[in-house]
């Protein structure tokens, strides 16, 4: 069996993996980082988003191998210590879940849509977040989260 | 005297389809008991869970206990399911 | 309390106690726990709609090295098939064994047959590929039309119609029928200048939730049973456990995960006591969770229907009579909620003169499972639109038909009793004066309104309010937290304790750490759990306060409690330093021992809910797309305890609600078997799709409640199924009557005009 090596919210790690896991398997259930979650299976929903090298990606549809030497972000690494992301905190404050499944996907899109769009608007959250589905919200306070803490992480530098 | 409504299902199931009664009862499980009196085999069926009963327009599930006043309009209706 | 008062945290939008654990990815849903040696579960499904099942081969499975136990219908008891009453749930533990399991038929495409538990995920999948199942495939039938007829293949042989005099003498797919009303409708009908008849069709729905279902389940040598799972309620995955395997309920223990959505679609279970039977012959815990493909072949939805309404009104405008004849999906055993959408059909109305019949229908689909006001989202759709309909053809505007009309304070309902006070003539009068409803329209453009209405439900609850001794409160309740219910059950025992919402920690509890509790559902925990937490609060203040008289040495009726302290009850009572709850809890040891109050309620009283929804779409006239430009709902909730998670539960119900009228469908090919099976093609609304969702909340409480409440979360779903066809039918000058309104249809009714 391959072993990959890659970073993972800050840390070196190597695993050893079957040539068919996929990035989510390896995250969930090999370094039990069971926040990136797994709704659909084929990439519609959006709940298993994290950022390799950067860019969003839906882990179901990437295998470990494709991963190796990346730099992995998962909704783990995103709070900064014992301190909220301003992004995790606009959640948190304008009721931005309701059962929170898909928090962790919604979180990490748009934290690549803050970065694209510091200004964003609502139009632009909701076209950029076609592929993330919430089933509870209606998108309603969603949308405003996104809006929150791009504009938070504007003021904040970024 | 209350007065007591039934569902059609019930009058067809057991009252040879009278649905609308005045009794004289205290509470839902008195009235339960007197029902059956008068039609054998009707208590079963309203204490299964699968009936409410809504006195005075308060709706009320497994409420043996729930007082009866003597004007008050009883309707026994399907428990209410939810989702 | 008291349902008028000021309060300091019931009504404010506080920062909900789970958030930082939902917002970090610190959760844990059903498929986050593992345990030691923990096994992996997985089912074999059947491949067709309907068949006999001649004979399974498990022989070559169970020698594959690492798989360690296998299952199939046989290994399951065998239950009285009679229909039960638990809580606000009934089943057929029979026909439940069957449907977890196939015994002598499959009856959808993907019944389970058999389970494996394996030491990895790839062994147990390669185990299913070496069962052998022969089966003899028999007719099926999936639509509820084609299932009602004559010849249709029958799914249960001596299936004889419930509810029909007298008794039918051949089997049918008809499970029941079921009569609602009153009046003289030949009458009714006869008074009426403008009568409008029309059929309508609805799709199935699925619940949709984004968590698939998930279990941990280990059985012990012992036979105790521990069950971590996501579930609208742990008591009654306890309460099915314990029938289904034939063991006591004090041997399991349901700690319920994080709940991924539910929407009622986790009022059932599917895996539970298939990883208890494979936990239990292989000595292991064992984990099951369900793929997407799963989850659309073998679980929910709610019920396909088709629908005929005939409703009447004279020219100025007064409904004189209404009918419905409603044929709902059941799936492959009794159980739509046919019921209930033959009692809520025409609820928002006053009518002297109505009729419902229903008929619960069998067919080749997997078993409908409640979801959200489970019924009425179709029957009130029908209604809706011929309201609408008849609107139009009086020349009168929607809302001041439907006004003219309300039910009101008073108004028999058409399942029976009287309303008491209803907030529907204050939904309807809010949606008039909301300035969406005079906004101009453009080209391609239409507007619709629809009502809704739900029962709202109450139901056993328990609750415990811990007093430590510094002061703060811990808060153990039983239902699973689904929508931001944390946040409100602290938030009234705050406010009845007089505590910092923050000084309060919500639990929910597992089956053994509290008393029991029905499950999420049907709109009852705010009302029915929030009345128990605020009981509970309340005898923990009476605690205190029969303390703090103890130390002034006066009655406790002399000591008052308002703001966090106990204070004597006026001039009379003495002159004493009012005492903190951080004071009495600090000396509790001392004055007999920790402060735990409690409340254990059957909560009645539950009162309806009627909400008034406005959406303005605009169609493509190529393309036939439509695109909802603004939405409004406004709802009567009682009071809200937390206005932003109530809001948040009319902004999801809307998008639900547009998205079963626009979009969602199931698609079976000739073979009975499910085409969609993935989101790609199953299509709920993506943020894309929906507009922000304006929300009017109404307040006219439930004087049943502490606070007022009514519940919130099923109204929601039901008027924008209305709402939505009225609007497209209003954009494009033809009634849409068959859901979803997909570009074809609408392409087509554009075309044909009709």
């Amino acid at each position: 069996m391959p072993t990959v090596s890659m970073t993972v919210n800050g840390a070196e790690v190597s695993v050893e993996v079957e040539n068919r896991t996929l990035l989510v398997q390896l995250l969930r259930e090999q370094l039990r980082l069971t926040g990136t979650h797994v709704g659909c299976d084929t990439s519609q929903c959006g709940a298993c988003v994290v950022h390799m090298d950067g860019i969003p990606v839906k882990s179901c549809t990437i295998l470990a191998v494709q991963a190796a030497d990346a730099d992995v972000l998962t909704i783990e690494g995103v709070a900064d210590g014992d301190t909220l992301h301003p992004m995790q905190a606009a959640f948190r404050e304008n009721h931005g879940l309701q059962c929170g499944f898909c928090t962790s996907g919604m979180v990490m899109a748009g934290l690549d849509i803050a970065r694209r769009f510091p200004d964003v608007d609502d139009a632009t959250v909701r076209r950029e977040l076609s592929g993330n589905f919430c089933r509870c919200t209606g998108y309603h306070n969603i949308v405003k989260s996104i809006v929150a803490g791009a504009h938070a992480m504007n003021e904040a530098g970024g | 005297m209350a007065q007591i409504v039934l569902t059609n299902d019930l009058g067809r199931q057991f009252t040879g389809g009278e649905t609308t009664l005045d009794m004289d009862v205290t509470d839902v499980r008195d009235l339960i008991r007197k029902l059956d009196q008068k039609f054998p085999g009707i208590a079963e069926v309203l204490q299964d869970g699968s009936m409410a009963v809504a006195i005075d327009g308060n709706l009320h599930q497994d409420a043996w206990l729930e007082d009866i006043g003597p004007t008050s309009e009883v309707y026994f209706l399907p428990a209410i399911r939810g989702g | 309390m008291g349902v008028d008062g000021n309060y300091k945290w019931v009504g404010k939008r506080t920062v909900r106690p789970d958030g930082t654990d939902k917002v970090t990815g610190r959760a844990l849903f059903s498929a986050d726990s593992s345990m030691p040696g923990m096994l992996i579960g997985k089912i074999l499904r059947s491949p067709h709609a309907h068949a006999k099942i001649k004979s399974i081969d498990t022989s070559k499975a169970e020698k594959l090295a690492g798989v360690k136990s296998v299952v199939i219908g046989k290994d399951f008891p065998n239950l009285p098939n009679k229909t039960i009453s638990i809580g606000i749930l009934a089943a057929n533990f029979s026909e439940m064994s069957d449907k977890l399991m196939a015994r002598k038929k499959v009856l959808y495409d993907g019944h389970p047959v058999a389970a494996v538990a394996a030491t990895t995920s790839a062994i147990a999948d390669k185990a299913l590929s070496l069962i052998k199942v022969e089966y003899q495939v028999l007719p099926h039938v999936i639509d509820v039309d084609e299932a009602m007829k004559p010849k249709a293949p029958l799914l249960h042989k001596k299936m004889i119609t419930v509810g029909v005099d007298p008794a039918p003498t051949k089997a049918s797919n008809v499970a029941s029928r079921c009569e609602f009303g009153f009046g003289d409708l030949e009458a009714g009908f006869a008074a009426a200048d403008v009568i409008i008849e029309r059929t309508f069709k609805t799709k199935p729905a699925h619940q949709g939730y984004l968590e698939p279902h998930g279990a941990v389940v280990s059985v012990a040598e012992d036979g105790q049973v521990t069950i971590w799972c996501s579930s609208q309620g742990q008591f009654m995955v306890r309460s099915y456990c314990a029938r289904l395997m034939q063991i006591d309920e004090a041997q399991i223990r349901v700690i319920p995960a994080e709940i991924g959505g539910g929407f009622g679609g986790k009022t059932v279970i599917y895996l539970e006591p298939v990883a208890m039977a494979l936990s239990g012959r292989a000595g292991k815990p064992v984990k099951m969770t369900m793929t997407r493909e799963e989850v659309m072949r073998a679980t929910g939805p709610t019920s396909g229907t088709s629908i005929d309404v005939k409703l009447g009104a004279t020219k100025d405008g007064k409904l004189t009579a209404g009918e419905a004849e409603l044929r709902y999906q059941a799936g492959c055993y009794p159980g739509s909620p046919v019921g209930p959408g033959a009692m809520t059909a025409f609820a928002p109305y006053n009518l002297e003169n109505v009729k419902t019949v229903g008929f619960d229908v069998v067919v080749n689909r997997p078993q409908a499972a409640a979801y959200r006001a489970p019924g009425a989202p179709m029957s009130e759709f029908a209604v809706e639109s011929v309201i609408d309909e008849m609107a139009q053809k009086l020349g009168m505007d929607p809302i001041a038909l439907r006004e003219l009309n309300a039910a009101k304070e008073g108004t028999t309902a058409p399942y029976g009793p009287k309303f008491g006070p209803i907030g529907n003539e204050q939904c309807l009068e809010a949606a008039k004066n909301h300035p969406h409803y005079s906004a101009p329209l453009g080209p391609n453009q239409g507007r619709g309104v629809a009502s809704g209405f739900w029962f709202n439900v109450g139901g056993e609850s328990v609750a415990s309010v811990n007093i430590n001794t510094d002061g703060t409160a811990v808060v153990l309740s039983g239902n699973p937290d689904i929508g931001g219910s944390r946040a409100s059950m602290a938030a009234m025992a705050a406010e009845v304790l007089g505590i910092d919402y923050d000084k309060v920690r919500p639990i929910v509890a597992d089956t053994s750490s509290i008393g029991y509790n029905d499950l999420t559902g049907g709109s009852r925990t705010t009302f029915a759990s929030g009345m128990a937490v605020c009981n509970a609060a309340t005898d923990a203040v009476d605690q205190m306060r029969t303390r703090a008289a103890k130390v002034w040495d006066i009655s406790p009726d002399a000591v008052e409690w308002s703001e966090g302290h106990a204070r004597p009850a006026g001039p009379n009572a003495g002159d004493f330093e009012p005492m903190s709850l951080a004071d009495i809890a600090r000396t509790s040891a001392k004055m007999g021992g920790p402060i735990t109050g409690r409340a254990a309620i059957n909560a009645q009283g539950a009162a309806p809910g009627f909400g008034t929804h406005i959406v303005d779409v605009e169609v493509d006239p190529e393309t036939g797309h439509v695109t909802v430009l603004r939405y409004t709902a406004v709802q009567d909730v009682g009071r809200a305890i937390h206005p932003s998670y109530v809001e948040g539960q009319i902004q999801g119900g809307v998008a639900q609600g547009v998205g079963w009228a626009l979009n969602e469908e199931y698609v079976y090919g000739d073979d009975g078997c499910l085409q969609n099976t993935g989101f790609l093609d199953y299509r709920m609304p993506v943020a894309s799709d929906l507009p922000m969702i304006d929300t009017v909340i109404i307040e006219v409480p439930n004087e049943a409640h502490p606070f007022g409440v009514r519940g919130v979360g099923e109204v929601p779903i039901i008027p924008p199924l209305g709402a939505v066809a009225n609007a497209v039918s209003n954009a494009i000058g033809v009634r849409m009557t068959d859901l979803p309104l997909s570009p074809p249809k609408i392409l087509a009714a554009i075309k044909n005009g009709s």
